[in-house]
């Protein structure tokens, strides 16, 4: 039996829902079901992640959306590396005939609640990076981003060029936070918050919620939109990933991250080379971490993933669409959820004014430094 | 000013710590593959060895990457900006993190040297470029 993603849910992307996080959930799961057209009943599995406490369990979601019960349920104690992760984990469930229908969703309130930018990472390693003022996510993402552009011979237009294509998408999605054009000359203009990334190359952290559910291909085949097949998944860490997500100390290369280490996996299981990717969503908390995705998943070629972009291969005309929602750099960050959320929208064929033109194939990740997930989702062929 | 947060040290990384305090950088070395590691643990992070032997290295070091702040992200940070935070391969191996002064001198592949600074219950090991004089 194989699985497909049927279904797409997301409330509305704000910096003060006014709300429970627990109502976000509710109304993300509810969407993602009503979206696929199942009857809420028949959900029997859910998995979600949550960074440091900051959203309710699988288990108070199987109470508000009063279902008569779980036979699947995952709660992961991840940040952007879970969402490929568990869509994958739900499609294996489902084509082991553990689990039928299983949602799958990221909900908090990011911007108005605990904020990751700020949020104090617990673990072994902290002990040593906040006495001394490496004490943000954002810094690690920098330091690795200040070795890659030096090593791979790129440079701050590079970064700047994925946030310039990326709002581009963003101008013409309701949901996106940041809608307001950038340029290059913008870009440049703005200072430094912490070099080399300035506040364009930033996500926008937000409160809100989205989900997916994950269903047999037979089943989704009756339901209301095309499947999304998830044709496959991978995780990988690789070596020496460290006492906790903020510890890179033994980490060899930082140009080089878990995209690397998963491209074999993932294309080899699904038959498939980077050559035939179509669309791709690559994790995006910040504008480094697109580049080191698309050449570490072979996307394009070492070193020349700010050239790929700055030539407009990204865009809509280009050879490979990227990141149509405009990522989370612009969308706002539900942690990768609403990466794969845009995904399946274009594998289904349902971007609107942002759709891909070829989009039988795309590739997803999850994650931006030693450990991650990616999935290929395919249309019914 | 606010102080930086005082280090929470636990039953592995207390040596480090205690060596710190005594202006000296301890790191452990594999007894079989002879690689450094930090931070400290109970087996090489390598090839699995339990234990590890105590060695002394000078704290010199080559700037693998870097950053600067310049704009604080938390309360703590506020009255410090900008300041930079290096990424130091240390001579006779073993990667650490450490703030670099001055901050606008950082490079990548800069030899730094190492500065011991006493704050009220712990001792930082920061790092100099050639400017700063150490």
């Amino acid at each position: 039996m194989r699985a497909a993603v049927a279904g797409v849910g997301y409330t509305a992307f704000s910096r003060d829902s006014g709300r429970s996080v627990l109502s976000l959930a509710t109304e993300a799961c509810r969407r993602a079901v009503d979206d696929a057209g199942l009857d809420v009943a028949a959900v029997d599995g859910i998995a979600s992640f949550r960074v440091m406490d900051d959203s309710v369990p699988a288990q108070a979601v199987a109470t508000t959306l009063a279902l008569p019960g779980l036979r699947f349920s995952v709660d992961a104690d991840m940040g952007g590396q879970a969402p490929c992760y568990l869509v994958w984990l739900a499609a294996m469930a489902v084509e082991t005939g553990r689990a039928r229908n299983v949602l799958v969703y990221r909900a908090l309130n990011g911007r108005s609640g605990a904020r990751v930018g700020t949020m104090r990472f617990g673990g072994m390693g902290a002990q040593f990076r906040y006495p001394i003022g490496y004490d943000a996510y954002m810094m690690y993402v920098a330091m690795w981003a200040q070795r890659f552009v030096y090593e791979t011979g790129q440079g701050e237009e590079d970064l700047a060029a994925v946030a310039v294509a990326q709002r581009a998408y963003a101008v013409d999605n309701d949901r996106a936070v940041r809608r307001r054009p950038l340029t290059l000359q913008d870009y440049l203009a703005a200072p430094h918050v912490v070099h080399p990334f300035r506040a364009d190359d930033c996500t926008v952290e937000v409160d809100g919620a989205c989900a997916v559910l994950v269903t047999s291909l037979e089943q989704a085949r009756d339901l209301r939109h095309p499947p999304a097949v998830v044709a496959s998944g991978a995780y990988r860490a690789g070596p020496r990933p460290g006492l906790d997500i903020g510890d890179h100390a033994l980490w060899d290369d930082y140009t080089r991250n878990y995209t690397s280490h998963l491209r074999d996996d993932l294309f080899g299981a699904a038959g498939l080379t980077p050559g035939d990717v179509q669309v791709a969503q690559i994790y995006d908390c910040f504008t480094s971490t697109v580049l080191i995705g698309l050449e570490g998943l072979g996307l394009c070629e070492r070193g020349g993933s700010g050239a790929f972009v700055r030539s407009g291969a990204t865009t809509l005309a280009g050879r490979l669409p990227t990141n149509t929602h405009g990522g989370l750099l612009s969308e706002g960050y539900l942690h990768g959820m609403n990466t794969v959320g845009e995904a399946v929208l274009q594998v289904q064929g349902r971007g609107g004014s942002r759709q891909a033109a070829r989009h039988e194939v795309a590739a997803v990740t999850s994650g931006a430094l030693m450990d991650g997930s990616a999935l290929i989702l395919t249309a019914d062929r | 000013m606010t102080a930086p947060p005082a280090p929470d040290r636990d039953t592995e990384s207390g040596p480090f710590w205690q060596g710190l305090a005594q202006h000296r950088l301890l790191l452990q070395e594999c007894p079989a593959c002879r690689r450094r590691r930090f931070p400290r643990m109970p087996t090489c992070p390598y090839c699995g060895t339990d234990g590890g032997e105590e060695v002394e290295p000078p704290g010199t070091g080559t700037v693998y990457s870097w950053v600067r702040v310049e704009r604080a992200l938390t309360p703590a940070a506020a009255d410090q900006v900008p300041y930079c935070v290096a990424t130091v391969d240390l001579d006779g191996g073993g990667r650490i993190h450490g703030r670099l002064e001055p901050p606008a001198a950082a490079r990548i592949g800069m030899a730094v040297t190492p500065v011991y600074v006493d704050h009220d219950d712990w001792t930082e090991l920061r790092f100099a470029g050639p400017e700063g004089g150490g």
